[in-house]
């Protein structure tokens, strides 16, 4: 038996429709069969919190009297250096940037207190946010300085834009030198004293829709407490990687590019993250819905942490380095036991993406969704598929001063 | 009789860094130690202890510390954790040497133990939402 999503829209608008979150979902098929549940359930809905860095928002400021031309000048957000390129009034500020006065790793590692991340945390959180700006003046817009402060409630527009994030599936980080590390993936024993991981797993968005057949352009989802949409193929999206026979990539594959109404979200769903000796970044919060089409797609969701299996890569040479090598494969479900045994050893694992927080989005989102709150959209556009041949690629250096460096 | 059990960071001036506090914390005064951190630099030494013994014991022991000229500089340094900046994402669970933190198998949250906290800070800045804070 098959739906569509417009019949689970009408569903939606009577309060009618059925709605589990992807890890309820795993009981309901373990009771009732596949068929049952598919004839009965309409949507399930998939949640991640977790640090996503290619994060940014853009919002227009309102023109100031006189006139001021940012485009071309210099802007700063609570002294972290904004991006002001865009004509006049507009104004982009990307989660990793960081003050021109931050000593960065000057002194190894750095604490990276306050970034891009944080600015976007306390703009949703409601607070003033100083903006300074220097420009060359024109006749049109003769001002050359401003200094102000501005509150996300006074801008025309202020919105959350992200290239890449929802990673479906990760690395899952060692490090296998005989000193600290410290790096995205956190703070590294040596001699692989730990191992970090960062994933929602079996809540995870595309983890859910592995093959992509409901997540595509135009999805609607949460995005940051409030409401967004998939706007594009996440950049380095990957789609021909290793998969398990249900599908489920062993390696990092797709991603998705996400934009939503800043002004709609909240600060427990987007906030600022500093990664010691790495850099500043913000911790976005998504859900994804996904209807419930046909069996197909229900058996889909029903993956668990014990199906998902992802690579342990070992951050002190083979990721810097870029090397093939893995140290093993592991599932999380194994991580979520808080140890993995790899060579006879027994390594403590960390997470750094919520769990109990990607629950709460994929429960909120249920919610909404039940309340008659959240329609689902019709992707406009699917995503490339394992056999579009859409590729990662490294960067192919080409010297530009014949071969010296 | 009270057992009292509480933790406690000396330093010890460049003068006392040779002197054998500890042996006489155990010998004179029956308090059972436990070292929690040591370390020493040119200048001065310091150390983290967690002292259990009797409330008499304790109190004469302090006094003893205080008469050497050790300075205890936080004795109610703590480390706390801001719940509101909290996101149970678990980067502090295998970086903390002394298993403060814990993972409640069901909710999935991470459980704080004060009581197992050693005051080293390693959590603080391995937080990426900065919700652990020192204290004094």
């Amino acid at each position: 038996m098959s739906k569509t999503i417009e019949e689970i829209n009408r569903k939606i608008r009577e309060g009618k429709a059925v709605v589990f979150t992807a890890e309820e979902i795993i009981g309901v098929v373990r009771e009732k069969g596949l068929e049952r549940a598919a004839a009965e359930v309409d949507v399930v809905t998939t949640g991640t919190f977790g640090p996503m860095c290619s994060s940014g928002a853009y919002f227009n400021i309102g023109h100031s009297k006189p006139r001021i031309k940012l485009g071309g000048g210099r802007v700063y957000l609570n002294d972290v250096p904004a991006y002001g390129g865009f004509a006049a009034a507009d104004v982009m500020i990307g989660a990793n940037a960081l003050p021109d006065d931050d000593p960065r790793n000057r002194v190894h590692p750095g604490e990276f207190n306050y970034g891009g991340g944080h600015v976007i945390e306390e703009l949703v959180a409601g607070r003033d946010v100083k903006l300074v700006a220097q420009a060359y003046g024109t006749d049109c817009y003769p001002r050359k300085k401003l200094e102000t402060w501005i509150n996300i409630k006074d801008l025309n527009e202020a919105v959350l834009f992200n290239m890449r994030n929802s990673y479906q599936n990760y690395n899952v980080a060692v490090n296998l030198s005989d000193k600290a590390i410290y790096t995205y993936m956190g703070t590294l024993k040596p001699n692989m004293g730990n191992i970090t991981y960062c994933s929602a797993g079996q809540l995870s968005p595309l983890l859910n829709d592995p093959l992509y057949k409901t997540i595509g352009i135009g999805t609607r989802i949460f995005l940051g407490g409030g409401t967004g949409y998939v706007a594009w193929p996440g950049t380095q999206f990957n789609p021909g990687v290793p998969r398990t026979e249900s599908g489920v990539p062993k390696r990092g594959a797709g991603t998705l590019a996400v934009i939503g109404d800043l002004k709609q979200m909240n600060p427990r769903y987007l906030m600022g993250a500093s990664m010691l000796g790495y850099g500043v970044t913000l911790s976005v919060g998504i859900g994804v819905p996904i209807p419930i089409l046909n069996e197909e797609i229900l058996k889909f969701t029903t993956v668990t942490d014990d199906d998902i299996f992802a690579a342990v890569i070992d951050y002190s040479s083979v990721y810097p380095e870029v090397k093939p090598d893995i140290v093993a494969e592991v599932s999380y479900g194994q991580l979520r036991s808080g140890k993995v045994v790899i060579n006879g050893r027994e390594i403590p694992t960390g997470s750094l993406s919520s769990y109990p927080r990607a629950r709460e989005i994929a429960s909120t989102l249920k919610e909404w969704i039940t309340a008659g709150k959240f329609e689902l959209s019709q992707a406009v556009e699917a995503l490339p598929d394992p056999d579009s041949g859409v590729k990662f690629k490294l960067l192919n250096e080409r010297p530009i001063n014949g071969d010296r460096l | 009789m009270t057992i009292t059990t509480k933790k406690i960071a000396l330093r010890f001036p460049r003068h006392l860094v040779d002197r054998p506090v500890v042996y006489h914390l155990i010998k004179e005064y029956n308090l059972e130690l436990n070292i929690l951190k040591a370390s020493i630099s040119s200048e001065e030494g310091h150390m983290v202890l967690e002292l259990r013994g009797e409330r008499a014991d304790f109190d004469k022991g302090i006094d003893y510390l205080t008469r050497t000229g050790l300075i205890i500089d936080t004795l109610c340094r703590e480390v706390t954790r801001n719940e509101d900046r909290c996101t149970d994402c678990g980067a502090c669970v295998t970086v903390c040497p002394a298993s403060s933190f814990t993972v409640d198998p069901h909710t999935r949250e991470v459980v704080f133990d004060e009581e197992k906290c050693i005051v080293c800070g390693l959590c603080i800045l391995s937080c990426p939402s900065r919700s652990m804070e020192l204290h004094f």
